[in-house]
């Protein structure tokens, strides 16, 4: 695909995050739309493609009242929507639509309306682990931590030292759930969840939702917000059984996904001046360093403990306060993508200075799938 | 009240050859007549090179411990906390997901690269279940 022919030009979280005990998931969905139109200054009538994950885009479509000429369901966990701005950018370039509307919305802390998860006992999870006692993803995506940690020499402390880096961000952003300093200790004193991850480890259970729109370049330029520009994207699956990946020393998704969206992009890893990792759990971005190919993976642990990716430091990472901190309804990918945009427009509430180029690097059912987005602010 | 059961395997056309097998007290992993690529899960075909000639053969039920996670939280049913759920390499290079009984469930005791050894733990009288165990000498 070529580099920034397609832009952002509408981006919104829902009016409120965290606690909603006020609206059902679809509503949420219509919520984030509506404040996203908003923010682009547009009309519903104006959205011609959509895209969404969990809800079926006929579900919001008709919800909504969008007539679309160009459907997207691509569900594949959290990264979808990072899918989903791979998959309209090269719609719209082959013209198959002008304006897309991405939703997002999960109640996922009040649960209302929110679709059932099952796991059917004749799938191959249903065979081949679910017998075994696996239950819900803090079961599930931190198996591979320990392989990891002992191949690369990774320490409990460095693990900690994620979440207490990402409080620091979520302490400048007024939407983040959780703003209160924390230390290593803190984190290695908190709850065990499942080892060698404890609370402060895992992601928040919240409820909201998040909307994107975007539209050419060209017509980009004739919107009220800075236009933020798809410069780059990658994605790829690999498995939905956490078992079955090829290695847990890395993520086979990651490294296909990352470097396509980098190679896309034309840049270098020195570029990147802004960057999201999807922490659901705090070895994801250890992952993500490593399989972006920023650094060894043997350096990624103690690139965090020593400050690297906290306010001032080289790598500003995760600037939300993440999932750990800010908020995780379910589906992080949207919200990561938010504050990709938000700092690219330059109205982040912990923003980078002068910050022109953010890789968005998404994960999704535990390890199954991956998606990248590289965005920058200069056309 | 009977005790909630851990989720029940339903076996497909495809997996059937591996639950008879866990039923006759073996482990079953198929090979690729055509590039000899050993694999799992089931399917009858090569997922290495596409060869639909493939066979079925008895593992050694040998293996490590690859990695795991010892869950604290309200847990599965039929599962009380803290268990761990691990991923074992075989030594004919698969991995699988199964439990460590005869062990304690502590970061101390399961040690990576343990080496393990198969065991069978009949649900009922359809599914019987591998799981691992420390291997003997």
């Amino acid at each position: 695909m070529r580099r920034n022919q397609v832009a952002v030009v509408g981006a919104a979280e829902t009016t409120e995050l965290g606690v909603i005990p006020n609206a059902s998931q679809l509503q949420l969905h219509a919520d984030a739309a509506l404040n996203a139109i908003a923010d682009a200054g547009l009309k519903l009538s104006d959205i011609d493609g959509f895209a969404t994950a969990v809800e079926t885009p006929q579900q919001v479509c008709h919800y909504l009242g969008i007539k679309p000429t160009w459907v997207d369901g691509t569900s594949v966990g959290g990264c979808s929507f990072m899918l989903h701005v791979r998959h309209a950018a090269a719609a719209i370039e082959a013209g198959l639509c002008k304006t897309v509307l991405i939703t997002h919305a999960e109640s996922g802390k009040s649960m209302i309306g929110k679709l059932p998860r099952s796991t059917p006992a004749d799938s191959l999870n249903g065979q081949f682990e679910a017998p075994y006692g696996v239950y819900g993803p803090p079961s599930m995506f931190p198996i591979p931590v320990l392989r990891f940690m002992k191949t690369y020499g990774i320490t409990h402390e460095q693990l900690a030292s994620v979440a207490v880096v990402q409080r620091e961000w979520a302490a400048k952003n007024p939407r983040a759930m959780m703003k209160d300093p924390i230390t290593v200790t803190d984190v290695l004193n908190s709850r065990m969840i499942a080892y060698p991850f404890r609370l402060l480890q895992c992601c928040l259970v919240t409820d909201g939702g998040g909307a994107l729109i975007l539209t050419s370049a060209d017509r980009a330029r004739d919107f009220p917000r800075k236009p933020v520009y798809i410069m780059g994207t990658g994605e790829s699956v690999e498995t939905p059984m956490v078992s079955q990946m090829e290695t847990f020393n890395s993520s086979r998704a990651f490294k296909v996904a990352g470097p396509l969206a980098f190679r896309e992009a034309g840049i270098a890893h020195k570029d990147v001046d802004h960057l999201m990792i999807y922490d659901a759990f705090a070895h994801l971005p250890l992952f993500g360093l490593g399989d972006l190919g920023f650094m060894p993976y043997e350096e990624t642990g103690q690139f965090i403990a020593d400050g690297n990716t906290r306010p001032g430091g080289k790598l500003p990472l995760n600037t939300n306060g993440g999932g750990l901190s800010y908020m995780h309804s379910g589906m992080y990918g949207m919200y990561a993508l938010q504050e990709s945009v938000r700092q690219m427009r330059g109205v982040a509430p912990a923003q980078v200075p002068n910050a022109k180029i953010s890789v968005c690097h998404g994960v999704g059912g535990m390890f199954a799938a991956s998606g990248t987005i590289v965005f920058t602010n200069e056309r | 009240m009977a005790e909630p059961q851990r989720a029940r395997p339903k076996p497909t056309p495809e997996t059937q050859h591996f639950w008879d097998g866990t039923k006759a007290g073996e482990l079953r992993l198929q090979r690729c007549d055509a590039c000899a690529h050993v694999y799992f899960p089931p399917r009858p075909f090569c997922p290495s090179c596409a060869s639909r000639k493939v066979s079925i053969f008895k593992a050694s039920g040998r293996g490590f411990l690859y990695s795991y996670v010892i869950n604290y939280r309200p847990a599965a049913p039929g599962f009380t906390p803290p268990y761990a759920i691990a991923v074992v390499e075989l030594d004919e290079g698969p991995r699988m997901m199964s439990n460590i009984i005869d062990c304690p469930q502590t970061p101390e005791a399961l040690e990576l690269d343990m080496k393990l050894e198969v065991a069978f733990e009949a649900l009922d009288d359809k599914i019987t279940l591998p799981v691992f165990r420390p291997a003997k000498g």
